[in-house]
């Protein structure tokens, strides 16, 4: 069971990092010809296929520079120095963290009131729909700008753009998940003459955790997206979006790709957290199966 | 008209369309055209109040136009400077995104059948597919712009790497979607790998490809947006916003998404009928 799942994923992961290496060798190795031409000598393969992996500015660093910059940055650094990833790894996950907590609860909010009223369903709904068509993170810049110049500045309008991308999959998933109850168990509550709240809390809540932690796992990657893009209009001051602009100013490709690392490892924690708590939360609740 | 008699027009008309709409939302008919009509009708006055009281608070408080510009001066700005819009859209959407989203979502496709083939590479690829499509790939944006250049190649191939994966793993799942049933029905005739793949399974998968390309149209063009943040020649949407952010002409910027925010949707609306014309036999198209 374990190794049919295992083994196919470790393939996988083992063939991309092989292309990696492949990768890295043949977009690095122009500049080591150029260098040798210049220098008037021949340079034997042997040579560029050591030299390719240790550049340093290569197009594409190898993957165990990339790793032996993210122990130098993480282990070797003090947490608060400027130069740890800890330190801007930390300020991204802080905006990503309170943006994806404002949005769930705006999220939930407003399909509570979506569910329970039907002028707000018929003229918010379509509306949440034709959002979701629009690239919203484009007014990032805007919003990061606009809130500096009235004086609200670090952490505030990074977590806003956050809020504003989470709430969306969690506002339509929540309205789906709060309608999940069947008609029979409406009825039900009905026949036991209950008011609105006892169905809301009773019936609808405890149905609609499925698709509460489905829509979750959506959100909060796309938070971290959000604050990661936050960060790149204030300048490249701090966390792992500023790493990247920073980097590709100055061509710092190694730098990019730990902090670009990094924010992938973060994002696939995250996920991973929120998708074993709902998981278990579900187990606890008796639901066998996760919502779609 | 002095600024609070705005802001009192606009909480009127705002009150006004409320009560409107809470009669409307009441209405139940059979006749389907005059439901069609209440349900249109609805959102859209909602709408327009939206608008009256954005137009009535900014106007009538005299909120700073750096802070929220009022809609008015924002399509005003629509209609002075189309040549500008019609550059960036041209650069951003009909080169970039159009290109990569192509490219992105024609390779996710060829890929998934490749892997289909294979159980084993099917379970190994989809694990690592999901797991990419939640990660934040817009951070590849500053790596393409150095491999690729300042122009619109480098947006493209953003937009490739985000659209790809989405494609691989919905056509993936698609694939698996026909029944044994119909299965065996193909095996009962003695049909071949292709004959089946083309006349059973790829129209099984087809609500899947299609999610895959409406989450797409949207990712496409955030990305090449987003991109463009990173390094661009002068004319973009993503490059405009960021310098008119820069030197307060919130205006424009809120011009430019606008912009962004029609060719978002018209591009899910087109992608949305194609869907329903190509898989007419759904349940959730027929009624």
């Amino acid at each position: 069971m374990i190794r049919a799942r295992i083994l196919p994923v470790l393939t996988i992961v083992a063939a991309i990092i092989a292309i990696w290496y492949a990768a890295a060798v043949l977009l690095n190795a122009p500049f080591e010809r150029d260098q040798a031409r210049r220098a008037g000598s021949d340079i034997a393969f042997s040579q560029i296929l050591t030299n390719t992996m240790a550049q340093e500015r290569p197009v594409l660093p190898a993957p165990h520079q990339v790793a032996a910059e993210i122990w130098d940055t993480t282990v070797n650094k003090k947490i608060t120095s400027k130069r740890s990833l800890v330190y801007h790894g930390w300020i991204t996950l802080s905006a990503t963290l309170l943006g994806f907590v404002m949005g769930t609860v705006l999220g939930i909010l407003l399909a509570v009131g979506i569910v329970h009223s039907r002028v707000l369903d018929k003229s918010l709904m379509p509306w949440i729909i034709t959002s979701q068509t629009i690239p919203i993170l484009a007014i990032a810049p805007m919003i990061i700008v606009v809130l500096n110049s009235v004086g609200v500045t670090g952490l505030v309008p990074k977590a806003l753009i956050s809020t504003y991308l989470s709430f969306f999959p969690v506002a339509v998933g929540m309205v789906k998940g709060l309608r999940s109850p069947e008609a029979m168990h409406l009825d039900l509550m009905k026949t036991y003459n209950s008011s609105r709240s006892d169905v809301f809390w009773k019936l609808r809540w405890p149905s609609s955790v499925p698709f509460l932690f489905a829509s979750m796992k959506v959100a909060i990657a796309i938070s971290l997206v959000g604050a990661i893009v936050g960060e790149l209009p204030t300048g490249a001051v701090a966390g792992l979006g500023a790493r990247l602009l920073a980097g590709s100013y100055y061509g710092q490709t190694v730098q990019i790709w730990s902090a670009l690392i990094a924010a992938a490892a973060m994002a696939a924690v995250l996920v991973t957290i929120v998708g074993m708590t709902g998981a278990w939360l579900n187990r606890r609740m008796g639901i066998r199966e996760a919502a779609q | 008209m002095s600024g609070i008699g705005i802001l009192v027009a606009s909480l009127v008309f705002w009150v006004a369309a409320w009560f409107v709409n809470s009669r409307l939302a009441l209405i139940h008919t059979r006749n389907r055209s005059v439901m069609t009509a209440v349900n249109l009708a609805i959102p859209l006055l909602f709408g327009l109040a939206l608008l009256a009281l954005w137009e009535g608070v900014t106007r009538g408080l005299n909120v700073p136009t750096v802070l929220l510009p009022p809609p008015s001066m924002i399509w005003e700005r629509i209609v002075n400077s189309t040549a500008i819009l019609w550059a960036d859209f041209r650069q951003t959407y009909l080169k970039a995104v159009i290109a990569g989203y192509l490219l992105g979502c024609g390779s996710g496709f060829v890929v998934a059948i490749l892997v289909d083939r294979s159980p084993f590479f099917k379970a190994g690829v989809m694990p690592v597919g999901n797991l990419v499509s939640a990660l934040p790939i817009i951070g590849i944006a500053p790596i393409m712009v150095m491999w690729f250049g300042f122009d619109w190649p480098s947006k493209a191939a953003v937009v490739v790497v985000m659209t790809f994966f989405p494609m691989l793993v919905n056509t993936v799942a698609g694939l698996g979607a026909a029944g044994h049933m119909e299965r065996d029905l193909m095996r009962t005739y003695a049909s071949n790998y292709w004959q089946s793949l083309f006349k059973l399974r790829l129209p099984a998968a087809m609500p899947f490809i299609f999610n895959a390309l409406k989450i797409n149209s949207t990712l496409a063009l955030i990305g090449a947006i987003v991109a463009e943040f990173f390094g661009t020649p002068i004319v973009g949407m993503g490059f405009r916003i960021s310098a008119e952010v820069g030197r307060l002409n919130v205006d424009m910027v809120w011009a430019e998404i606008f912009v962004a925010a029609l060719a978002g949707s018209l591009t899910y609306g087109l992608i949305a009928l194609i869907e329903r014309s190509v898989t007419f036999w759904h349940p959730s198209n027929r009624n």
